[in-house]
């Protein structure tokens, strides 16, 4: 790099319509563009102040706190509340995906839904039990399970009816944190959930296994003895701490790729069954209805799904030249394979850089070089799995779908799993608005 | 045999069961053995064919007193319509509002027990588990008799309870019939 001279980069290679550069331009030395440094000769500082020392580097900081916040100066960070004064129903707190980087939410960002508030459970008195259909019910202290042979795995959590402004028949004018903010990702440690289950001998008839939280609905949900076996874990940490009190505290059903509210919070019980409980929320909240009336029952899992998180909605671009368009794609069956992004609504498509190691049924970060000549354009973006599912273009996802008639509430949910794509229409003085392609 | 060889014997199958099963099983068997007596309390699921309902009964009759005088009525409405949480009666078309159509009791529901299990866990919202067995079978009656879905006279109990016939019971597509 410092022997380059200036002008002396890679070559621009424009591997999509309306400027969408070779993913080498992030990956390699950095991308130059001809012009953009004027003739090569010294800039003077004609228009430039001289460097003064700010107050902060003239005395001391502050005093070390025991826990740290974000800087003040970060302070529009934070979660969008559905309930701010918890009046009596559902609480939804949306993640600022935006205003992140990565691919790990904070814990004090990650978002939450509580259908009656937080519990303040004492994880002296908690315990979980298994029984059911088992050769020996089982309870277990908090203590007990933090003393088991531990997992560590980077899982996104979605709720089945995150995106659900995206049902609605004109594009709601809204941020990522508003449309798909019900969405998170996470490093969680904790025990895998079959070495329990071997403890207690479920019989092989129990097929099904029904979980509940101690929350006061006592939220429950019927859980395939499938899924419990194959990559279920009761997860005690959370980005390398206790999990949040939002988040389930002390310990929480995780099931790697399946709609948030089956990863039960507040775990106390676990029943093994023949047959599947039918539950308030299974049977109603999230059995999706399709076009004619009919409705969809046991849709397990979050299917392939990504977004540009930067530049979005509630920003602008503040003139022509280079950007890096960021953003995130994640799948409930398997790693991201590839994401493909276009900078003009769709007609032609390059691939963006994804940035490893890809981890399976976690957030995924893509990143694509840009160069915007200033036009009105409309960019977008669309990813595959190593399943070989990929993204339903919005024309095909709502024939088979459907939509709502009328623009729904923002905070509200006409349906549920949407994983079609998002669009962002740059207007010649860098406005952006939410477009459908 | 003498007394001695018997409790040596004894103490030998003993310590041979249990390296046998500590070598079959590196577990840690942390888990303290409960019995389903002392789980009862917790154990409220009901399944779709009914079991697990309690031993009980109410009517419609008695589920109208109840819907008001436990404070339903003050979040779902007067007679299940109209409150600011969701509607308790009533039979709107699932199509009417395309996909975005209101799913209720009457319309969605596709089983009995949904209703018993979820009223007995999670309702009155402010104070759950609250409610004796009779009175969510009384609160179960009247809404289900409120939405047409049995006679008003009809009695909720463990056995006609499962019975009554949901309309939209058969209008559900497995989506992912491979993961169960
Ligand atoms: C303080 C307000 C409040 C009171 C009082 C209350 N509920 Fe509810 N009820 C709710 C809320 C909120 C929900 C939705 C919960 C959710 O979505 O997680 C609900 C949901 C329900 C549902 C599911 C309805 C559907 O179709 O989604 C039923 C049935 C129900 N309540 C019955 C009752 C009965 C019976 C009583 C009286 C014993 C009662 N509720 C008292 C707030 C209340």
């Amino acid at each position: 790099m410092s022997r380059r001279q200036r002008g002396d980069g890679p070559p621009l290679e424009f591997v999509a319509g309306n400027g969408l550069l070779h993913r080498r331009a992030l990956l390699g030395g950095g991308i130059v563009f001809a012009g953009a440094f004027g003739s090569g000769a010294p800039l003077t500082g004609a228009a430039a102040e001289p460097l003064q020392e700010p107050e902060w580097s003239l005395m001391p900081g502050d005093v070390t706190p025991v826990l740290q916040k974000p800087s003040r100066f970060e302070a529009n960070v934070v979660r969008t509340l559905s309930n701010p004064k918890g009046d009596a129903r559902t609480q939804h707190a949306r993640a600022p995906l935006q205003m992140l980087e990565g691919t790990i939410t904070p814990n004090a960002l990650h978002f939450t839904i509580l259908h009656s508030g937080i519990p303040d459970i004492d994880p002296a008195q908690h315990v979980l039990v298994i029984h059911g259909m088992v050769k020996q019910p089982l309870e277990y202290s908090v203590d007990a399970l933090l003393r088991y042979p531990m997992v560590t795995r980077k899982h996104f959590v979605e709720c089945g009816g995150n995106s659900a402004p995206m049902f609605s028949p004109v594009p709601i004018q809204a941020t990522v944190q508003a449309l798909h903010g019900l969405s998170s990702c996470a490093e969680w440690t904790g025990v895998p959930l079959s070495t329990l289950l071997d403890e207690a001998g479920v019989d092989p008839k129990a097929i099904w296994l029904i979980a509940e939280g101690a929350d006061s609905l006592a939220v429950s949900r019927s859980v395939p003895m499938k899924k419990a076996y194959d990559d279920a874990m009761i997860a005690l940490y959370q980005n390398g701490e206790r999990l949040m009190p939002g988040n389930g505290y002390p310990m929480r059903l995780l099931l790697p790729g399946y709609e948030g509210n089956m990863n039960i919070k507040f775990l106390r019980r676990l029943k093994a069954v023949d047959q599947p409980a039918m539950t308030y929320y299974e049977s109603r909240n999230y059995s999706p209805l399709l076009p004619g009336g009919k409705a969809y029952k046991f849709y397990f899992v979050n299917e392939v799904k990504s977004f540009i998180t930067r530049p979005s909605f509630g920003c602008s671009l503040s003139g022509p030249g280079f950007y890096e368009i960021s953003g995130l794609a994640y799948s409930g069956t398997g790693r991201i394979d590839k994401v493909l992004v276009s900078a003009d609504g769709g007609k032609s498509w390059g691939e963006a850089a994804i940035e490893g190691p890809v981890c399976p049924r976690a957030f995924t970060r893509f990143r694509m070089p840009w160069r915007w000549d200033g036009r009105p354009t409309v960019l977008t973006s669309r990813a595959w799995d190593e399943s070989g599912a990929v993204q339903p273009l919005r024309a095909d996802f709502i024939a088979a779908r459907g939509e709502a008639k009328k623009v729904p509430n923002v905070l509200g949910f006409p349906n549920q799993h949407y994983n079609s794509l998002t669009s962002w229409g740059i207007d010649a003085s860098g406005e952006i608005k939410h477009v459908y392609v | 045999m003498s007394m001695f060889r018997l409790l040596v014997a004894g103490l030998f199958v003993a310590l041979a069961f249990d390296t046998a099963t500590a070598i079959a099983d590196d577990s840690p068997h942390l888990g303290k053995p409960i019995s389903e007596v002392d789980i009862k309390r917790w154990d409220i699921t009901v399944l779709p064919d009914g079991s697990n309902l309690p031993p009980g009964s109410g009517t419609a009759a008695q589920g109208a007193k109840l819907y008001v005088d436990k404070g339903c009525s003050l979040c779902h409405g007067e007679n299940g319509k109209g409150g600011p949480n969701p509607t308790l009666v009533g039979n709107p078309s699932l199509t009417a509002d395309g996909i975005a159509s209101p799913k209720t009791i009457a319309n969605f529901w596709a089983w009995p027990t949904t209703l018993f299990d979820y009223i007995r866990r999670a309702m009155p919202w402010h104070a759950p588990q609250t409610l004796s067995d009779d009175e969510v079978y009384a609160l179960c009656a009247y809404l289900f008799a409120a939405n047409n879905l049995i006679p008003v006279n009809e009695e909720m109990n463990a056995q006609t309870l499962p019975k009554v016939n949901m309309p939209n019971h058969d209008n559900f597509i497995i989506k992912f019939p491979d993961r169960i």
